[in-house]
């Protein structure tokens, strides 16, 4: 495993000095995220997000299966990240590091906990056939913050998928093929949207959307997933330095001003798709 | 009422007892209602692993596990389950600006956490239970940091670390009313003197606005755990003082 070289004291000196006055090492300010960039596949369920530098890359598919045990009616959704030292290169293939397991739940508890995709109806034969829609998300590039990068890109990918269409007459299941009939897209309640902060100089500093360098720096983090109806669906301070509560709730508030920006850079998106394939559905 | 007869604002019952193993270097058994939960610390001693070494502090090691008999239903937990690496990373986190690791260089502090019955509020009762086994190890430390959780149930903030209502282990125990709200569920960790949240936890939809009053609730209620476990901790020491002296 190569160990990641730590930034050196005159570097975290002046990345500090620099907040304090209000400078941020890519010219933002504080709470702007970075330019989000998305890119749509050929293939339905595939998406590419630039945060910055940052790049992750998700593909949706699907499978008939069993259902669980105790959920006959639900379909399943199985969420698998994959974090190479391609991308990150202090990782040790094969084992998941502690940064990988935190991110994975964060995505994992905002895209599954949250309910964001309907599971009812994803049921073909109670008991005994359901959808499994199973999300892989890769990380290409870590410049920092990929737990929102990695939000964004599920969260695309699975408006953007389409699942065949299937009849079911009595026990007899015909699964159509995509030439046959028009694949059906998945239902989605609402878009939870993570938004992460970085901590400095004992809580008093915060960035949203922080860069490599920046992390290595900071003090504390939290990741908010908020949805465009100003719901938390999860709220993750795990740890770090300690807040004054009034500082977890001035950035709750700014992460729900960002929800909706990226909410419609989302759906732009997937618009722009949808008229190059000349194809009308409801977003 | 809830269902087992409390108040919206009353915590469950909670006994502690610090210094239960003779082993380790500090260890405190921890009982909040039906969850039970066992810590030891070992440390600062001699890291096994030179990756392990930083030469500026201690590192701190937490390792968390569940007994097959915790849960109503026998389960063996695998070691790298990712629920309990998460929660052993809360643990290790929450902990790392509060010990004083700089006093130990090049050393490593060893935290272990068994669940021995567990009927939710896993993360807070491992937060306590570490709190009063790192005490008892003598290891220093900023503040006493307390854990407790608090909920809304039918769009009122009330303090629940309880299992039967927040547990989603158990959904057979919730009724249909908590069960249609989702249970929203806010874990709360601060330091006991300034007051400052070092872990916030959510996992459920929770309306933007209930954020403050539901944290506000679950301070409180820390708050009440830090007394109790303050108490237990100086009798400890009481006791032993009373050893010496006879």
């Amino acid at each position: 495993m190569v160990k990641e070289t730590e930034p050196s004291i005159p570097e975290k000196a002046f990345i500090l000095q620099a907040l304090k006055e209000g400078y941020r090492l890519d010219c933002r300010n504080k709470i702007e995220f970075r330019n989000i960039e998305i890119n749509l596949g050929r293939e339905f369920g595939h998406a590419e997000v630039q945060l910055g530098s940052t790049r992750v890359f998700a593909k949706v598919s699907c499978e008939v299966t069993r259902p669980y045990e105790g959920r006959p009616t639900e379909g399943i959704l199985v969420l698998n990240t994959e974090m190479s030292p391609m991308a990150i290169p202090s990782l040790e293939p094969g084992r998941p590091s502690e940064d990988e397991v935190l991110a994975s739940r964060i995505i994992e508890k905002a895209l599954k906990r949250s309910d964001a995709i309907d599971t009812e109806g994803l049921c073909i034969i109670a008991g005994e056939k359901v959808w499994t829609i199973r999300i892989d998300i890769h990380f290409l590039d870590h410049d920092g913050n990929i737990v929102d990068a990695a939000c964004i890109a599920a969260l695309t990918a699975l408006s953007h998928f389409r699942r065949p269409d299937v009849t079911v007459v009595g026990t007899d299941v015909t699964i159509h093929s995509l030439e046959s009939r028009n694949p059906v897209p998945l239902t989605i309640h609402h878009m939870p949207i993570c938004v992460t902060f970085a901590f400095f100089d004992n809580g008093n500093l915060f960035v949203v959307d922080p860069l490599h360098r920046e992390e290595q720096v900071r003090e504390g983090d939290m990741t908010l997933t908020i949805n465009s109806y100003q719901e938390i669906c999860a709220i993750s301070k795990a740890g770090g330095i300690p807040l004054e509560l009034k500082t977890i709730v001035e950035c709750s508030e700014i992460a729900a001003s960002k929800v909706e920006n990226i909410t419609a850079l989302i759906k732009a998106a997937l618009k722009q798709d949808a008229q190059k394939r000349f194809v009308h559905y409801q977003i | 009422l809830r269902i087992d007869g409390r108040r919206a604002t009353e915590i469950r019952r909670i006994s502690c007892k610090p210094s239960v193993l003779s082993q380790a270097d500090g260890s405190a058994y921890i009982e909040q209602g039906n969850t039970k939960c066992l810590a030891a610390v070992y440390g600062p001693r001699e890291p096994r692993q030179k990756s392990a070494i930083l030469h500026n502090r201690a590192n701190i090691s937490v390792g968390v596990s569940f007994a097959p008999f915790a849960t109503s239903e026998r389960k063996k937990w695998g070691k790298s389950d990712k629920r309990l690496l998460e929660i052993a990373s809360f643990v290790k986190q929450t902990f790392e600006p509060v010990i004083q690791t700089s006093s130990f260089p090049r050393s490593q502090i060893d935290i272990f956490l068994q669940i021995l019955q567990f009927d939710g509020g896993t993360v807070q009762i491992c937060i306590n239970a570490t709190t009063m086994a790192l005490v008892d190890a003598g290891i220093p430390m900023n503040d006493y940091v307390c854990a407790c959780t608090a909920g809304v149930i039918q769009q009122v903030p009330i303090l629940a670390y309880d299992d039967k209502l927040m547990s989603q282990d158990n959904p057979v125990d919730l009724n249909l009313i908590e069960e249609s709200s989702n249970s929203p569920e806010v874990t709360v960790a601060i330091l006991a003197e300034s007051g400052k949240v070092t872990l916030l936890q959510s996992e459920s939809r929770l309306s933007l606005k209930k954020l403050q009053a539901v944290a506000q609730l679950a301070k409180a209620g820390c708050r009440e755990i830090c007394d109790v476990m303050d108490k237990a901790l100086r009798k400890n020491v009481k006791d032993l003082f009373g050893k010496m002296e006879a």
